[in-house]
């Protein structure tokens, strides 16, 4: 089912997010995962966001998990067809134009380097800059949460200067603390849970950023504009 | 109230879930086999999506502090009520300081415990599940201990349960025609092939064509299954995206995951294939150990399987209300 699909969108075809077209595969039956092609941009993400607001108006949708540059349409039921399914997002997305969404600005204090910053010399060796640079690098960026998802309330933050990219670790640290600022590849974020992270550490905000309790549980939204403030720069 | 008399770890409070804040990173947790709460408060005259208990490890006992209807369905065994043998599937009244007592079955996963008028722990987010690892929702949000006092609603169902129980036929039986059996014991769970199944050679056959093992590591965020890796043609780096319980990862090792209930949000690792949302109530009453082999499903396949499951329900509470107004009007 899902070969004939592919078909007509080859795997990991690298073409401008204006022309190629999405890449839909299936999780399971009712659950369909539309990629954008193209880059890992801001204009790729604005259609995105747009295409989440037209499939969350479908009747048949359960729900929507945008993601980074891809959405997953949660259907109510299997489809007759998933054909038809295919379709519609495809016809969705291509008519589906960049919109901005009117975030808040969120500060967060960080304390950049100290006990928390565990991963900072690799950085620094990777991107063969000072500490001082590296931290100068991250807090002058400004950041646009892009999707939530992974932990409760957790941003994947998108502008990360490509001077301090860092890859995901191979082997999670297995027990990152709750409140870590980190760098995943070319995103940036906070870490809201206590527990194995594969991100690199290099700073430590204390900012609670999730409460089940309340009718907004996450304080970041998709859109949201990010800036680091140093609290405390310990190198 | 019911008191907590005997637990191990990791038994917690859950009901269907919570679905609709997987956009906030929150995941929808919720009973590993949802079709037994389904049943078993349908037998206890609650709304279909009470909260339950979930026991997965075992022995287990709790005290009743006042006449309470109550049913105990998914995993085989059968229950003790003081020491009075019970049935799986059946619901019966217990009185005021009984205790109820579910020993290890002897081969599924997990049992629940339904009580009539649901167990009373606050909503978190529409759910009353516990999600342990954002530490919400159900029980304080954490696995169930020794000496927990959890208060029970008032039951809406004004109809007695008759003196000897009120059973049902349980999914496996009712469904066999469904659901097919063990096949030189492994269990088939039916699958799509997902997004980066053509990544892998063969058509994946080295995927659909061996037995797995359910890995101790295993648990309700994912099972890992053990057996002879399987290795994508290319490594590619996936960009984050929202996943759901079923997906089957395959990490750099090459030993597949399959997300549960407590799945996580998002994801990365290729994806070789997606469970059926039908199918996954019988992995959830997989034991770690056990074995299991990917059945290569459609979706038309999976649109029959998840109307005959809405069938059964039906009928079950159809039938329960029936045999409920009979008795009463008898009475």
């Amino acid at each position: 089912m899902i070969a004939t699909l592919n078909n007509h969108m080859p795997l990991r075809e690298i073409v401008p997010a204006a022309q190629g077209r999405a890449r839909i595969s299936s999780i399971g039956a009712r659950s369909f995962l539309l990629e954008a092609p193209g880059e890992f941009d801001l204009a790729a993400q604005r259609r995105i966001w747009a295409l989440s607001q037209t499939v969350r108006g479908w009747p048949d949708i359960a729900e929507i998990v945008p993601g980074m540059t891809n959405l997953l349409a949660i259907f109510t039921e299997a489809p007759e067809d998933p054909d038809t399914v295919v379709a519609r997002l495809l016809e969705a997305w291509d008519n589906a134009r960049g919109i901005d969404l009117a975030g808040k600005t969120i500060e967060v204090p960080v304390h950049y380097g100290g006990e928390h910053a565990v991963d900072l010399p690799a950085l620094c060796d990777l991107a063969r800059l000072s500490d001082r640079e590296v931290v100068r690098i991250h807090h002058e960026a400004t950041y646009r949460v892009f999707a939530l998802g992974s932990a409760p309330g957790f941003g994947y933050l998108h502008g990360l200067d490509q001077r301090i990219y860092m890859p995901r670790k191979t082997v999670p640290s297995l027990k990152m603390a709750r409140g870590c600022v980190t760098i995943g590849g070319m995103q940036t974020g906070v870490a809201m849970l206590t527990g194995p992270n594969g991100w690199n550490s290099i700073g430590f905000a204390e900012l609670q950023m999730f409460d089940p309790t309340s009718p907004t549980p996450a304080m970041m939204a998709p859109g949201d504009t990010v800036r680091f403030v140093p609290a405390r720069i310990e190198l | 109230m019911i008191e907590i008399v005997e637990t191990g770890p990791f038994n917690t409070v859950q009901d269907l879930g919570r679905p609709g804040y997987r956009d906030i990173g929150v995941s929808a947790s919720g009973a590993m086999d949802p079709l037994a709460v389904r049943i078993g408060n349908i037998l206890v005259g609650n709304e279909e999506g009470a909260a339950a208990i979930e026991v997965q490890t075992f022995p287990f006992s709790l005290r009743f502090d006042r006449r309470t209807v109550f049913a105990v369905t998914g995993a085989d065994g059968d229950p003790l009520l003081d020491a009075l043998e019970l049935l799986s599937w059946c619901a019966y009244t217990a009185e005021a300081g009984q205790v109820l007592a579910l020993k290890h079955p002897p081969t599924l996963a997990r049992a629940y415990v339904s009580i009539g008028g649901g167990l009373d722990v606050p909503s978190v987010m529409g759910s009353r599940s516990t999600s342990l690892r954002g530490s919400f929702g159900g029980n304080a949000g954490r696995p169930l201990e020794k000496g927990d006092r959890i208060a029970v609603g008032n039951s809406t169902d004004l109809a007695p349960v008759p003196a000897n129980g009120l059973a049902v036929i349980e999914p496996a039986v009712a469904l066999r025609e469904v659901f097919p059996d063990l096949v030189d014991g492994a269990l088939p769970v039916r699958a799509l092939p997902g997004g980066e199944h053509a990544l892998f050679p063969d058509d994946g056959d080295a995927f659909w064509s061996q037995t797995w093992k359910i890995s101790s590591r295993s648990d309700r965020t994912g099972y890992r299954l053990s057996g002879e890796p399987i290795k994508p043609t290319a490594s590619i780096e996936m960009r984050s995206h929202g996943i759901m319980p079923g997906v089957i990862q395959v990490p750099p090792g090459g030993e597949p995951i399959v997300q549960m209930s407590d799945a996580n949000t998002a994801g990365g690792y290729p994806k070789i294939a997606g469970v059926i949302e039908c199918d996954l109530w019988r992995l959830g009453q997989a034991r770690i150990g056990s074995r299991l082999r990917f059945v290569r499903s459609t979706h038309a396949e999976a649109r029959a399987v998840e109307q005959a499951v809405a069938r059964y329900v039906k009928d079950v509470r159809t039938t329960s209300e029936m045999v409920k107004r009979a008795l009463r009007a008898m009475a």
